[in-house]
């Protein structure tokens, strides 16, 4: 706890550093809200219905599109490292499209799929497949073989090695590669909305800068920050609860 | 009843720069049953290529191989294998990896696990029975490889430098354990070591190889895993041995080179 404590003490920092700025005066309050304003605007959103809404608006879609991303790019990436057919049709696609930052495409999504969540969702797919192609492509290529031939040689078919060697065996590359995946999620989440979209936290974070309520606007951006980090935290200890055999 | 009959077998890969490698040439080799083999030569002659090609692992280019169940085309479990590295299963317990390929013969609940427990105990791992893989030592997890595969009860027994990673008083020991663990379930062994001491303490037979390309250039008979001299390695007869093939090791290695 105490330790925990000591970690996050630069965060606390930075708090005193950012509030003391506004107070004396070095940075325009128009620029940056204090501290304290910020702390101030994002209680009053906590307490409106506003923030909840967009909220579940944006985690509902987002988590649909990493889902199917997750399906999608697990079941291409295992047919790539196990099928040389299939990864010779679809490695070149995927190595065009890797480094597309995906972004780019969200004025395209619109004239495709509209202001609706369909648009956002394919978005955010699309961010979140490329990583899970590869983080599971090059998570069963890495395999040591000698695993394979030891369950092959203790009676194992080759569809049996599949299951129950290469996919346990490439499991913390996986993992690593969904957290990675869930980073992608909330950038891809954010920016589609603050382009497209009539709801959703991207949309309040845009609506609120319009409106020049930047206390509020920040208080946004700080809950979208602390999605992130409470996403990724949890992924970790989940990673580490399925890895405990990793001494 | 065969052990294994080795007939004209030459394997060659073509390496990503350079020219085709001819890794074995025209390899004929009789191991008898509940022999214990030795493939001694140095690195690059093709010793673990044949063993692999006895497994089952890499596809036969040239010439065949047969046991008592026929030709060998695919691994299977009447050859068990362990590897120089272990190659345990790092997900599983040490009792879930013996358990494995019990499993896979159909052999499940209670059965499985009073077996599993057997060549646990066998191998001096009491009490590891719920460790994972990397909470154990290389000597432990080695230890626990030969369970797993002395489990399924192979009638071939194929070991690629099983204690090459092991330290030195580590590889004494669980060379004097395999021993008496291969007098007590007699299986036909084949060994691969560049390790000369190792093969003549260890092994009926040793087959001297030569690299590049890979032959048997001599044959040895030993009979030292035969006696129950607790000191074998101090004896006159035993070092003259180790002297012996020692120097057959070294006109191979001097060839190699070109001398």
């Amino acid at each position: 706890m105490i330790r925990t404590a000591t970690a996050y003490a630069p965060l606390a920092i930075v708090a005193l550093l950012w509030e003391a700025a506004s107070r004396l005066g070095l940075v325009s309050a128009h620029v940056l809200p204090s501290f304290s304003a910020v702390m101030a605007a994002l209680w009053e959103l906590l307490r409106g219905g506003d923030l909840w809404a967009n909220g579940l608006a944006s985690l509902g879609r987002s988590l649909l599109g990493f889902a199917l991303a997750l399906l999608c790019g697990t079941s291409l990436g295992a047919g790539m490292a196990l099928v040389p057919a299939l990864r010779a049709a679809v490695d070149p696609i995927v190595q065009i499209f890797y480094p597309l930052p995906k972004s780019a495409l969200i004025p395209l999504v619109l004239v495709w799929f509209g202001i609706g969540d369909a648009s956002k969702v394919f978005l955010v797919f699309l961010g979140c497949l490329l990583p899970m192609i590869l983080s599971t492509y090059n998570g069963l290529r890495g395999v040591d073989p000698l695993l394979a031939w030891s369950a092959r040689s203790l009676g194992a078919s080759r569809l049996a090695v599949i299951a129950e060697v290469l996919f346990p065996a490439a499991l913390p590359q996986l993992l690593t590669g969904v957290r990675t995946t869930i980073a992608f999620m909330f950038l891809l989440m954010v920016a589609s909305e603050l382009v497209i979209a009539s709801n959703g936290l991207g949309y309040l974070i845009g609506e609120l800068g319009d409106q020049g309520s930047y206390a509020q606007m920040f208080a946004v951006i700080l809950v979208v920050t602390a999605l992130g980090f409470a996403a990724d935290r949890l992924f970790l200890a989940f990673s580490e609860r399925v890895l405990k055999w990793r001494a | 009843m065969i052990g294994i009959e080795i007939e004209g077998v030459s394997h060659g890969y073509q390496p990503r720069v350079g020219p085709k490698v001819v890794a074995l040439e025209n390899i004929n080799l009789s191991i008898p049953p509940n022999q214990f083999h030795a493939l001694l030569g140095p690195s690059g002659c093709g010793k673990s290529t044949l063993l692999f090609l006895i497994g089952g692992f890499q596809t036969l280019q040239q010439g065949r191989i047969r046991t008592q169940r026929g030709e060998v085309r695919a691994p299977g479990p009447d050859r068990g294998i362990v590897f120089q590295n272990f190659a345990l299963f790092p997900w599983k317990t040490v009792i879930e990896n013996v358990r494995y390929g019990l499993e896979k013969k159909g052999i499940r609940g209670t059965e499985a696990e009073q077996r599993a427990k057997h060549f646990i105990d066998l191998v001096h791992l009491t009490g590891f029975e719920r460790s994972y893989p990397a909470q154990l030592s290389g000597g432990m997890q080695q230890r626990a490889a030969i369970a797993r595969t002395l489990a399924i009860d192979p009638d071939i027994l194929l070991m690629d430098e099983p204690f090459g990673a092991l330290d030195a008083q580590t590889r004494r020991i669980m060379q004097e354990e395999l021993l008496s663990i291969w007098r007590a379930t007699q299986k036909t062994v084949v060994f691969v070591t560049h390790d000369v001491a190792e093969a003549v303490f260890l092994a009926d037979e040793i087959s001297v190889m030569s690299a590049r390309p890979g032959r048997i250039s001599r044959r040895v008979q030993a009979d030292f895993n035969r006696s129950s001299d607790k000191n074998v390695h101090k004896r006159a007869d035993f070092a003259d041995m180790v002297e012996t093939v020692w120097e057959m090791v070294r006109s191979e290695v001097d060839e190699a080179r070109g001398h």
